[in-house]
């Protein structure tokens, strides 16, 4: 091919942007059209980099707008391309309309979200209302708690997305700043086992297979619409779950790197738990061990698979617990919050005798420390002990002013 | 663990300095960490940047640090910032300045008592670079007062990490990382 490799030591120090452009760089990415925003910018800027210094073989279509840039996406992946592009908060706010055509039309395109806050009031640093705000719109989301594993999930959600049992886009994400410019060691794959791992991007349905046409994009009312839906959600529920457990299994037989659906630390005999997902899973891991080296039998639970949610295996980790603490880094608006609702919903009809309690947090990048996570810890175990939640189910960590707690 | 922190200005290149300094530590098999705050985001605004080391894998995501160094790279920031927050009582500063360390302290007092060391990295990297980028000098710096590698090996490190500038500004940042070991007091 008409390229360059290039050779990657061992461990590169790379923070979770440049993991994930060196990553797109790998897979030969055909097309990325993007509108570069903060804190995502340098993905898009790093993709545009290769290719201009000749790493790879693509198009990258600078566009005017985010709704522009998964339009393009949506063109060049119905087209027959291998297609990725980069966003976060309003950028991807502006991306909705089209990110339900994407899944819809059954694109495998792969989107990198560097999670960020929403506006208004206007703030650049990473929560996760973005993610949150795409969890209904029919893409696989994965998400990573640091730069290696941002672009381990690159080549998985390629992989995964590809197949033509799915053929549904899906989506990567990161913490913005506290990952996407936060430089550790990353464990590097070679540009040829990369590229391996992930295969050459087989075509279905193309428009540019002239020979069979096709029409992408079409208008379906009451007679069709429900049926294209339920299949959509059916190989959602059904046809992924499968697909990311055997690219799990490749990438830790490629790697020695070992993914799950739901992440389990310190979980073997613990009675307390907190769930959670991004870069706190790592803080809250550190926080656990240090109270297990004093006794307390204390566990982690990070959610990797955020859709299709991973219903079972949440059930799995959770019901024989006696406090749950779930984490959301997203302003629910009038609500509990998305991870105590599906932890709700997934142990309600269970026997379980757990005490689940939801906590909402990190608003607009504020620190989680690992002090809030001890006296967190701290009030679970109460709770644990008292058979019961003895505060109020929602509560608030880290917000200046009088303590909040509702429900 | 290790843990620096970093006080500069965006712009002066504390940010590079801490992925560089990331880097170095990395190639001898440790665990690193860098990252940065970059509140309002202009140019000129003060900033903070953040360096840990450790032999074990590092989890903290924390932006709350209570560091072994402190690294001052902008002389004002002494007086419009404080310098000392969240330090410990055997935290180490070194600090960019034109004046030296007895001076420096009396014109701080909240520096009075600390071990505190001095360079004037704006002045070094002016006359070697030709611009006030006073990031690598701190590190060469840094290499004097910790002792952590021989300061032969982090230049030929810091080479490799600044190959994609001209050979010229290299070679300046080398001298440059040079100056400082030797004139840090």
């Amino acid at each position: 091919m008409a390229f360059d490799k290039l050779e990657l030591r061992d461990i590169e120090v790379w923070d979770g942007n440049l993991a994930v452009a060196q990553a797109m760089r790998q897979v030969q990415i055909d097309v990325v059209a993007a509108y570069p925003i903060t804190p995502s910018t340098p993905i898009v800027e790093g993709y545009a980099k290769f290719l201009a210094d000749g790493y790879i073989e693509g198009e990258f279509v600078m566009v005017e707008s985010e709704h522009a840039a998964m339009s393009g996406c949506i063109g060049a992946s119905a087209a027959g391309g291998r297609v990725a592009t980069a966003t976060s908060s309003q950028g991807f706010a502006l991306m909705v309309e089209t990110l339900y055509q994407a899944s819809g039309m059954r694109l495998p395109i792969v989107l990198n979200v560097v999670n960020r806050a929403l506006a208004a009031p206007l703030n650049v640093n990473g929560d996760h209302s973005d993610m949150y705000l795409g969890r209904d719109s029919g893409w696989i989301q994965f998400d990573a708690y640091n730069a290696q594993e941002a672009y381990d999930l690159n080549f998985i959600a390629f992989k995964v997305a590809e197949d033509h049992s799915v053929r549904l886009p899906a989506m990567v994400h990161q913490d913005g700043f506290l990952t996407s410019h936060t430089a550790q060691g990353v464990k590097t794959i070679t540009d040829d086992a990369a590229y391996n791992f992930v295969g050459e991007f087989k075509p279905m349905n193309d428009m540019l297979d002239l020979d069979h046409p096709v029409t992408h994009g079409v208008q379906a009312e009451e007679d069709w619409h429900f049926e294209h839906k339920a299949r959509q959600h059916r190989d959602l529920m059904l046809n992924v779950v499968p697909r990311i457990h055997e690219a799990f299994d490749a990438f830790e037989k490629l790697t020695g790197r070992k993914y799950n659906m739901v992440e389990q630390y310190n979980m073997d005999d613990a009675e307390v738990a907190v769930v959670c997902m991004g870069s706190s899973v790592e803080t809250a891991c550190e926080v656990a061990q240090e109270l297990r080296d004093q006794g307390m039998k204390v566990g982690v639970v990070g959610i990797r698979v955020i859709r299709p949610f991973p219903f079972k295996e949440v059930i799995d980790a959770l019901k024989d617990l006696k406090a749950i603490g779930a984490l959301d880094r997203s302003s629910p608006n009038g609500a509990p919050g998305m991870l105590f609702n599906e932890i709700a919903g997934a142990l309600f009809n269970t026997d379980t005798k757990a005490a689940l309690s939801g906590y909402v947090y990190g608003l607009g990048g504020r620190d989680l420390t690992k002090e809030h996570l001890r006296d967190l810890f701290k009030e679970l175990k109460v709770n644990a002990d008292a058979g019961k939640v003895t505060t109020q189910l929602q509560q608030f960590i880290g917000v200046r002013g009088p303590k909040l707690a509702f429900l | 663990m290790l843990e620096i922190r970093w006080h500069s200005r965006a712009g002066q290149g504390a940010v590079t300095g801490a992925k560089g300094l990331a880097d170095v530590v990395s190639t001898t098999g440790k665990e690193v960490q860098a990252f940065a705050f970059y509140g309002s985001a202009k140019r000129g605004a003060a900033m903070t940047a953040y360096n840990r080391v450790d032999e074990k894998p590092i989890k903290n995501h924390e932006k709350y640090m209570n560091p072994d160094y402190i690294f001052v790279i902008d002389p004002a920031l002494v007086y419009t910032t404080d310098v000392t927050i969240n330090d410990k009582e055997n935290t180490t500063y070194i600090i960019t300045t034109h004046m030296n360390t007895k001076e420096l302290i009396e014109s701080q007092p909240k520096l009075a008592g600390k071990k505190v060391y001095t360079v004037d990295c704006i002045k070094i990297a002016q006359e070697t670079i030709g611009r006030a980028i006073p990031n690598t000098p701190m590190l060469g710096a840094f290499m004097k007062i910790s002792k952590m590698y021989d300061i032969e090996f982090f230049k030929e490190n810091m080479k490799r990490i600044l190959a994609k500038l001209p050979q010229k500004i290299v070679d300046a940042n080398m001298l440059a990382i040079q100056r400082a070991y030797d004139e840090v007091k």
